[in-house]
């Protein structure tokens, strides 16, 4: 009796019918926490002393690359879940995962080599992060090409779900590894570590941005959850219903 | 629909649905197999034949309603029921860079047991070429030359068995089965042929089709 | 399993193919022996690397094909030791090889005496690891037709930390440092991969069966 929640957790039709309430409202606070965020942080905050305005990248560079990491655990563990528990759900909520993550993986790349570029006076040094994050990009990659390369749909998500769960145990060692690579390969040529002391005038804004990065992931993960549930079950009645309602 | 033995249960199906890429191929499925009963699945090409096949050897978890091995539900019959289980599928399981004798070693027999099957199966003299020199109706009696070993299985589920092989190897396969049956063994298979086989029972997946799905297969066709 | 391995002629490509593109590394950048000597670590690990991913493609694809794969997940067994012995297989048709053969190759590149030992031995360690978590790749890909590029993108990124420890090991040896714990690490993912790989290569294998 206890499971029964749970199943119906798993019911793609409860998700979409229970999630179509919460979207406008994530992405009302998104859009106002990262407009707030965005103005403070661009506007409003301080110049760094050192780096001068070109730091203000980290207002998204930072947030994206939280999320990028969090959206492979997210990814991983929704798949996990899957597979133990053999939740379509889920499997849904695995595979719209993988390309969000990876274009935050990118972005995260992306605007730390343009800022790399004033501060290093150069667009990529082979350093311990940003070799790590180039690895998750490839890893991310992997899944959505093992995903798209396997044409039984079911067998492409419990494919790519053991991937990614194979690839949750890898991150830490390759973390660690490269980590490890990296102080034996270039003894400090540049200090990367941001100072730990961030001025809260700069912080606030920040924290703002990373909220608003996670209800942006969550509104973008559920909008794409929701498509692919509906293509998926087109078949079915409810996905009939919901179709014949939004046109 | 329902076929039902005399005989202690074997194998049981109840309310079995499958189902391949959202599409359903059948629902409601019930059957039987008894000890020494046989069961000839019938149905189109695309009709799920293989699917259900492969969903009694466990070897897919996309399915709905019980599948029991001697009174135990799947997936804790599963075990047991494999350890008891000879299966043939499509592929024949036969390895091309060994030769006939080294495919039956591969399966647990004896030297003198393997050549005694190769030899029931018409392949004496070829034990020792190797797999890929022989001909499509050769490779299939090589895999089902394992019928023939001593201290076979008690459930037989053969996919296909008769593809490719000639009248002859027809008539020596359907002995075997008979003789199968008579120990108290039992056999599910798959065939588009008529089968000479004293009370075999049909499932036909046709009758358990999804109302409102149309069949995509573009009509039966049948090879002999 | 060994019988099957054993008639393969495929054996000697990856072996040929290390060598054949090590041959070709000093033509493409000079043969000065002081540049030649400082990249031949890492040059080595990375062709030994390609040449296990190359040879791992056909890992179960033989017995995928003719049904034997299909067999073997029948049997009440466990996979997982199968798994394990096929991997087992492949690394000594692999990477015992190229590890033996390394001495040779680091002569060819200039490689400092004091790198050979360490060489062989962080080889010998680190292509059993690659043989077993290639196999999770060669598991994943082994329904799919054409999965050559797609099984290497699933299993670089997993490469990564053997490749890593196993160049250091070699140049930590180079330059007269203390390599054991470098080869204590590459034992340790070793075990690792030995508990863990067979077991998701063993998963993998039946989710590509469910075909």
């Amino acid at each position: 009796m206890a499971w029964q929640w749970f199943h119906r957790l798993g019911s793609p039709r409860w998700f979409y019918q229970k999630t179509s309430g919460w979207l406008p409202w994530l992405a009302l606070v998104s859009i106002v926490l990262l407009a707030a965020g965005t103005v403070w942080g661009l506007g409003f905050a301080p110049e760094d002393a050192k780096q001068g305005n070109s730091y203000r990248i980290i207002f998204i560079h930072v947030p994206a690359a939280f999320l990028a990491l969090a959206g492979y655990y997210i990814m991983a563990i929704s798949g996990a879940i899957g597979l133990i528990w053999k939740m379509k759900l889920s499997f849904a909520v695995m595979r719209a995962a993988a390309p969000i993550g990876a274009v935050l993986t990118f972005i995260s790349l992306f605007t730390g080599a343009v800022w790399g570029k004033p501060t290093w006076g150069t667009y990529w040094v082979w350093d311990a992060r940003i070799t790590s994050m180039l690895i998750l990009l490839f890893l991310y990659i992997g899944v959505m090409a093992l995903s798209q390369a396997v044409s039984r749909e079911q067998v492409a998500d419990k494919a790519s779900a053991l991937l990614a769960l194979v690839g949750t145990v890898n991150i830490p060692i390759i973390y660690k590894s490269v980590d490890w690579w990296f102080t034996l390969h270039q003894p400090a040529t540049i200090r990367l570590t941001e100072s730990s002391s961030i001025d809260p005038s700069m912080f606030y804004p920040l924290l703002i941005m990373i909220i608003g990065f996670y209800c942006l992931y969550a509104w973008t993960l559920l909008t794409h959850t929701r498509t692919l549930l509906l293509r998926r079950e087109i078949r079915t009645q409810w996905a009939q219903q919901e179709l014949a309602g939004e046109n | 629909m329902s076929v039902t033995n005399k005989s202690p249960a074997v194998l049981q199906v109840r309310d079995l649905a499958c189902e391949r890429d959202g599409r359903r191929l059948f629902e409601g499925l019930d059957f039987t197999l008894g000890a020494g009963a046989a069961i000839q699945v019938k149905g189109g090409n695309g009709a799920g034949k293989t699917t259900l096949l492969r969903t009694l050897i466990g070897s897919t978890s996309d399915y709905s309603g019980e599948i029991l091995w001697r009174g135990q539900v799947f997936p804790q019959g599963l075990r047991a029921m494999r350890e008891a289980l000879l299966y043939i599928g499509h592929r024949g399981g036969v390895r091309g860079g060994l030769t006939p004798l080294e495919n039956l070693t591969w399966y647990g027999a004896t030297k003198t047991s393997a050549l005694e099957a190769l030899e029931r199966v018409d392949l004496f003299g070829f034990e020792d070429s190797l797999c890929n020199s022989l001909s499509a109706g050769q490779n299939r009696r090589v895999a089902l030359a394992r019928m023939f070993l001593p201290q076979a299985p008690c459930l037989w589920i053969l996919d296909e068995p008769l593809t490719a092989l000639d009248v002859a190897g027809v008539a020596a396969l359907e002995k075997q089965m008979t003789t199968h049956l008579g120990g108290g063994g039992s056999l599910l298979l798959t065939s588009h042929q008529p089968l000479n086989i004293m009370g075999l029972n049909f499932v036909d997946l046709s009758d358990c089709l999804v109302e409102e799905s149309f069949s995509d297969t573009g009509g039966e066709h049948v090879f002999n | 399993m060994l019988l099957a391995l054993r008639k393969r002629a495929d054996i000697a490509n990856p072996l040929l193919f290390f060598v054949t593109v090590l041959a070709l590394l000093p033509l493409g950048v000079g043969p000065e022996p002081d540049l030649l000597a400082k990249m031949a670590p890492g040059m080595i690990w990375v062709m030994a690397l390609l040449a296990t991913m190359l040879s791992q493609e056909s890992l179960f694809r033989g017995d995928f094909e003719d049904g034997t794969l299909e067999q073997l997940a029948l049997l009440p067994q466990p996979l997982y030791f199968a798994v394990l012995a096929k991997s087992l297989v492949h690394w000594i048709a692999t990477g015992l090889p190229l590890a033996l053969l390394s001495p040779l190759l680091a002569l060819m590149l200039n490689l400092p005496t004091e790198g050979y030992f360490c060489l062989f031995v962080s080889l010998f360690l680190g292509t059993a690891s690659l043989s077993l978590i290639g196999a999770i790749g060669a598991a994943l890909t082994v329904a799919l037709r054409r999965p050559g590029l797609l099984l290497a993108l699933i299993v670089m990124p997993l490469y990564v930390p053997v490749l890593i420890f196993g160049t250091g090991a070699v140049q930590a040896a180079i330059d007269g440092y203390a390599y054991s714990a470098q080869l204590a690490i590459l034992a340790a993912l070793l075990a690792a991969a030995a508990a863990l790989a067979p077991l998701a290569a063993a998963g993998a294998i039946r989710i590509s069966l469910d075909n």
